[in-house]
């Protein structure tokens, strides 16, 4: 079971302290890691280069942009800790009737509309003192519809990858939760231009 | 029951930390709509292609070295009376090669992707940029979370349960700020 590897593991951590906590095994380990996920945040660097005329144009739409971000790997994070907890527990059961299941979905939906309806009142709000001219039901729209497709997302990327984390044998939390987290960072920033090329 | 939250009880233990990177990428996002960062935004080609590479490294860097400070507190094996070991010394100086390392490699990828789009980009300007931005961020980071993780812990909060927040709130804040003042230090050089 994914438990008892998860004791093995921390022993076999233990029995080397010096060369864990030694300047270049930290380097080495990490840094091709972030080269990697650097590498991976240019697919949304694109999009924001693409965009760079309209977000000039409208700060509101600068404003959501790290929110977008940021909330995205939250609620991605939220789903796969919750769901590799409950797999742990033995009480995961994947199947769409599954009460952990519904109330985690029904949790992610629930922080999204209120997260994502807040951030179209406050970058309204603070668009207009900036100088923006977008009006508050356009960027509640935008805010809502990219927040709740976002959602989904979420909901979908993460029970995929906590269930094939399983099936192949690793330890979800491990696993999923960097790889889900930087996903819903990336395709964060897709669905919002995908939305806003779409609204305006 | 253990791990039958209700989907309302989930919600309220997770919405306060969403609230928080709410208002913190709220704070990083004014800071990107001002008039002084758009015309930067404006006048050095590759920010806006860079800002979310940047963004996620610091995240990386100091929410691991965060990490690995609590583990080594609830170990036993770094001291949580701040004093200079080598554990302690090896974890910062290896973070701050980390966010050093990264980010100058971030400033030649993002160059080398202008270049793909078929955008003109100075690699020297974005490499002072960036390099400027990740010094700045290396000290206040570091600064923030160790001040915050050693008090803390001596005032009994579980760093593991202060880091993530810290990270997100103080990192896209700072890092929007410092990329800005990379961006004028830039304009001085060159």
């Amino acid at each position: 079971m994914s438990a008892g590897g998860d004791v093995l593991h921390g022993e076999d951590l233990d029995d080397n302290p010096t060369t864990e906590w030694s300047v270049s095994s930290i380097v080495t380990t990490l840094v091709p890691l972030l080269v990697a996920l650097s590498i991976l945040q240019m697919v949304s660097g694109t999009v924001l280069e693409t965009f760079e005329e309209q977000l000039l144009e409208n700060p509101s739409l600068l404003i959501l942009v790290p929110v977008m971000i940021g909330t995205a790997g939250n609620l991605g994070s939220i789903m796969c800790s919750r769901l590799a907890t409950q797999l742990h527990l033995g009480t995961l059961e994947f199947s769409p009737t599954n009460p952990d299941i519904r109330s985690n979905v029904g949790a992610v939906m629930g922080l999204a509309a209120t997260v994502f309806s807040l951030l179209g009142i406050a970058s309204w709000l603070i668009g207009r003192a900036l100088g923006g001219t977008l009006g508050l039901g356009t960027l509640l729209l935008i805010t809502i519809v990219s927040g709740m497709l976002l959602a989904v997302w979420v909901v979908i990327v993460s029970t995929v990858s906590v269930y094939g984390s399983y099936r192949l044998g690793y330890d979800p939390d491990d696993t999923t939760i960097p790889v889900v987290t930087n996903i819903c960072d990336i395709t964060g920033v897709l669905i919002l231009f995908g939305v806003v090329w779409v609204v305006l | 029951m253990v791990g039958h939250d209700s989907a309302a009880d989930v919600y309220t233990q997770a919405l306060p930390v969403i609230l928080i990177s709410l208002v913190a990428g709220l704070f990083a996002g004014t800071l990107l709509g001002t008039e002084t960062m758009r015309e930067g935004i404006e006048s050095v080609p590759g920010i806006l292609l860079l800002l979310p590479a940047f963004l996620a490294t610091r995240g990386g860097v100091y929410g691991s070295l965060g990490a690995r400070l609590s583990s080594g507190l609830h170990q036993g094996v770094i001291d949580p009376h701040f004093e200079w070991n080598d554990r302690l010394r090896n974890a910062v100086i290896a973070s701050f090669l980390n966010g050093m390392i990264v980010s100058i490699f971030i400033a030649v990828l993002a160059w080398g992707v202008l270049l793909a789009l078929g955008r003109n980009g100075s690699l020297l300007e974005l490499v002072i940029i960036l390099t400027v931005a990740a010094l700045l961020s290396a000290f206040a980071m570091l600064g923030v979370l160790l001040t915050v993780i050693f008090k803390g812990y001596r005032r009994g909060l579980d760093p593991d349960n202060v880091i993530g927040p810290v990270v997100t709130t103080v990192g896209d804040v700072f890092g929007v700020a410092f990329l800005l003042i990379g961006i004028a230090v830039a304009g001085v050089l060159l």
